[in-house]
């Protein structure tokens, strides 16, 4: 493995009493790893565009019950945050975190002229380009071409899934995608791809080059990614759902000394048209457990106050309900940050206002890009920030 | 140039087509690619048939034209978003069928290029079908007809918002679509350009089942200014002011030489062909003939440098080996794990093709394609939900995965006949050659050492079966 000169660094201060033990017997002898201190992004997507007026609710509101007259979740079933606003009633463990101080809700994130499809808006907050134009590169592809020019492994970043997003597709570096490490490592471990790798004359001026390229990239990850996967696997009880195993999974990767900064994991699909309390209720449990979980294991071994989750969904949903007991697609959103630290706790900003609407709509305060700035900035230590986002976003202070 | 007929008619139907046939192969070592190419040609002369898949349960519900559909309930609706999304499903396989199997496939394949090119969401089934006919119909024909009438599809006036285009209320996505995407490009033309072109599409809508209607009543009859001319345009006065642009041509082969030719563009190549195809007034028939008859189309630095997209690699694979897929499920699944889903474009600058193909899941992916066709492996891939697809609407889960739920291969009965008496006849000695010559476009590209351990030699049909497949799975088959 090729670590970059700073990465070295860092892992050799801790490491020079022992600099010959191979890192696998290191962590046997320590109960983590990596350093305190070495930060890492855990980015959780809503899919489907979830409903953030029933995630964080304004319960002293009364539009907010007009507008909801079936949906409204009332005051008495929320899970109290302040005098204005609850928690929808399955968030219970982030009911925990927000008394803990480890909950940050940023309010009323979004980018100007909103776009209301899915798969548009979606890649608006995966490349983070303005609405109208069309970006091949993800925000944190990006980040991995600026970081990691002649890395030979693409592991910066990892998504836990079979397929790749945009967000993490740069120019001329890619993340994985990996959604559980034994299984790709055995795919990976296919005879042929080995020896089609090693035999291979081709010039690396061809075209096919870059094939092979990802081809030996991809090997030497699966097998990186695997072994690191269990060097100290948690032991920790996670429940026995998608987002939980995938937790599980980036919760042992963090206390290995994988060089990764970045995991990117989904939930949905929250796209509530229909009965939407029942299946936002669901893929909240879901959330909710394995967030849980995930939180208990990280402070067990002493890294939460590395690592930061947040989470953001594509858009959020109209003010008023629909007909079929569901909402429709939306605009400005609230983001969740969790972390054990955070420098701003709690609800950040005041409450998106419902009187001063764009259609029907709630206007955006924050826009998106300035929230992956401040975690490009300040908590993965990157000073060229506006190069990677294509802007200069102002830094917020949340961390 | 290309070494011999064979590679150079090879790469002329991998690039003018979906790729060579085992029936092809007699021909192609004979005959000159120009040859090959008048016939291609011939072939997408005639024989355009629509395609259609919208069911009758759906034309029921439009008995009194669209207006009853405001009235439908909860239920009534989602069961129309359905009969929509599954008629649509339908319209990719019957498409990729036809890619397979239409000897139009010069048609097809501009076709295939159109359909990037106005790239085009929709969740109607009658509008995609129009749109797709439009499409088809004008695939070798001019491409101002082609922009006119794409520009007059319900599906694009939809897509574009331009049904919400009014006087006094102008909305610019159309307009500014049409120049940066379908004809100028970024950097030439204004912002005032657009919001002037905007006013002149005012009016511009479809009825709901997809015919265009103009709605004078909404239209700005006023005077604009665009392109620093002043006068009461049209629509359609825009729409030929855009043609009238030489830009509009070198954006236009811009694109078509990435598509057809290489990524890297030439210069010189594109500035000849767009001189030629705008003074032809936009004739894609004849800039397809100068194109791939020109000499420098076979050079060797344009053979076997492109990266199959996944529509190109699927098709092919089922022309190079002909077989019947059972299950069309996976075949949708497929497109949606290597990331192209007919008549789902990423947006409506399309896909952006070359080397955002790859990434370490869709590669591993595409080579073991073959293998799960022959049964050897299994389809285990989750592809990610798509929700403006799903709309909501709960997936059939037994639909979903069908591959994995029976771990089985995807259930396909593969013609091995055709390929085997192609190669029956070849000694063993030359057998693996032979065979990457067919199926690969640098015919030594494939070392042997790699794959001869994969190979079955029990019988001559069983190392041509195994090597097929093998050889289908290498890097080198991704690329045409």
């Amino acid at each position: 493995m090729l670590l970059k000169r700073k990465d070295f660094i860092q892992l050799g201060s801790l490491a020079t009493a022992s600099f010959m033990v191979p890192q696998f017997l290191k962590a046997f002898e320590r109960g983590n790893v990596v350093p305190q201190g070495n930060k890492v992004v855990v980015i959780l997507q809503l899919s489907g565009g979830n409903d953030g007026l029933n995630t964080v609710i304004p319960y002293r509101n009364d539009i907010y019950y007009k507008n909801r007259p079936l949906l409204g979740i009332e005051k008495k079933s929320a899970l109290t945050l302040t005098e204005e606003a609850g928690l929808n009633p399955a968030l219970t463990a982030f009911k925990d975190l927000y008394d803990d101080g480890s909950l940050g809700i940023l309010n009323n994130v979004g980018y100007p002229n909103p776009d209301r499809s899915h798969f548009r808006s979606m890649d608006i907050w995966h490349t983070a380009s303005p609405a109208n134009e069309y970006w091949n590169q993800g925000w944190l592809g990006r980040y991995l071409d600026a970081q990691c020019a002649g890395c030979d492994k693409p592991t910066q970043a990892i998504e836990i899934d079979d397929v790749l997003s945009l967000a993490l597709k740069g120019e001329n570096n890619k993340a994985i995608a990996v959604k559980n490490p034994a299984t790709l490592f055995g795919t990976s471990n296919e005879k042929f791809f080995k020896e089609v790798m090693q035999k291979n004359k081709h010039d690396e001026h061809e075209p096919v080059d870059y094939l092979y390229k990802t081809l030996s990239e991809t090997l030497s990850s699966a097998n990186y990614i695997f072994k690191q996967s269990r060097v100290h696997a948690s032991k920790a009880s996670y429940p026995n759902t998608d987002l939980g195993n995938s937790f599980k999974t980036i919760a042992s990767l963090i206390f290995s000394d994988i060089n990764t900064k970045v995991y990117y994991v989904s939930l949905g699909s929250f796209d509530t048209h229909v009965n939407q309390q029942a299946q936002q209720t669901r893929l909240f449990t879901e959330m909710n457990d394995a967030v849980k979980a995930f939180v208990a294991d990280l402070k067990t071994n002493n890294r939460f106050e590395d690592v930061l989750l947040f989470s953001f969904s594509e858009f959020g949903r109209r003010v008023a309900q629909n007909a079929s007991n569901g909402t429709d697609h939306g605009t400005a959103n609230n983001m969740f940050f969790v972390s054990g630290g955070l420098q701003q706790k709690g609800l950040i900003n005041s409450l998106p206002s419902l009187t001063d609407l764009s259609e029907g709509d709630l206007k955006y305060s924050i826009d998106f890009k300035n929230v992956y700035a401040t975690v490009l900035n300040k908590w993965l230590n990157v000073k060229d920030e506006n190069r990677i986002l294509k802007g200069n976003y102002e830094l917020l202070n949340f961390i | 140039m290309a070494d011999n007929h064979f590679q150079a008619n090879k790469h002329l139907v991998w690039r003018a087509g979906f790729g060579i046939q085992p029936k092809l192969m007699d021909d192609f070592e004979k005959q000159a690619p120009k040859k090959t190419f008048q016939q291609m040609l011939k072939s997408s002369e005639n024989g355009f048939v629509s395609i259609k898949t919208a069911p009758d349960a759906l034309n029921e519900f439009f008995a009194d034209g669209y207006k009853g559909v405001g009235k439908l309930n909860a239920e009534e609706r989602r069961k129309l978003q359905r009969l929509n999304r599954d008629a649509i499903r339908d319209l990719n396989l019957a498409w990729l069928k036809q890619m397979v199997n239409s000897e139009a496939q010069l048609r097809e394949k501009w076709a295939l290029f159109w359909h990037g090119h106005f790239a085009c969401r929709s969740v109607n089934i009658y509008h995609q079908e129009l749109l797709l006919d439009v499409i088809r119909k004008n695939a070798l024909g001019k491409f101002s007809t082609l922009l006119h009438e794409v520009s007059k599809t319900a599906a694009m006036l939809n897509f574009l918002n331009n049904q919400q285009n009014r006087k006094g209320h102008p909305n610019e996505n159309f307009a500014r679509e049409v120049m940066e995407l379908f004809t100028l490009g970024r950097g030439n033309y204004t912002e005032n350009d657009i919001k002037e072109a905007a006013r002149s599409f005012t009016g511009w809508a479809a009825t709901p089942k997809g015919e265009y209607s103009f709605r004078r009543a909404l239209h700005d009859n006023g005077s604009k200014t665009v392109f620093g001319k002043t006068g009461n345009y049209s629509g359609e006065d825009i729409l030929d002011m855009l043609l009238d642009n030489p830009q509009t041509a070198q954006y236009l082969v811009t694109k078509i030489y990435r598509f057809f030719v290489n990524e890297i563009p030439d210069k010189a190549h594109i500035e000849e062909l767009s001189k030629s195809f705008y003074q032809s007034g936009y004739n894609i028939q004849k800039l397809s003939e100068k194109m791939f008859t020109s000499g420098w189309f076979y050079e060797p630095r344009n053979i076997g440098c492109k990266i199959k997209s996944p529509v190109e690699l699927l098709v092919g694979i089922q022309r190079n080996l002909p077989m019947q897929l059972n299950n069309d499920e996976a075949l949708l699944q497929l497109q949606r794990i290597l990331g192209q889903v007919l008549f789902y474009p990423p947006n409506v600058a399309g896909w952006p093709g070359g080397q955002n193909w790859i990434d370490s899941s869709s590669l591993m992916a595409r080579m073991r394609i073959p293998k799960m066709l022959a049964d050897e492996d299994v389809l285990n891939v989750t592809p990610k939900d798509d929700d403006d697809q799903m709309m909501g609407i709960k997936e059939n889960k037994k639909k979903q995965v069908p591959a994995k739920a029976r771990g089985k291969g995807i259930n396909v009965d593969i013609h091995w006949e055709p390929v085997v008496q192609v190669f029956e006849k070849v000694p063993r000695n030359t057998l693996l050659n032979e065979m990457s010559r067919y199926l690969l476009q640098k015919d030594s590209a494939m070392p042997q050492e790699a794959i001869t351990g994969y190979i079955n030699s029990a019988d001559k049909a069983s190392f041509i079966k195994s090597g097929t497949i093998i050889l289908m799975c290498t890097p080198e088959y991704q690329m045409c």
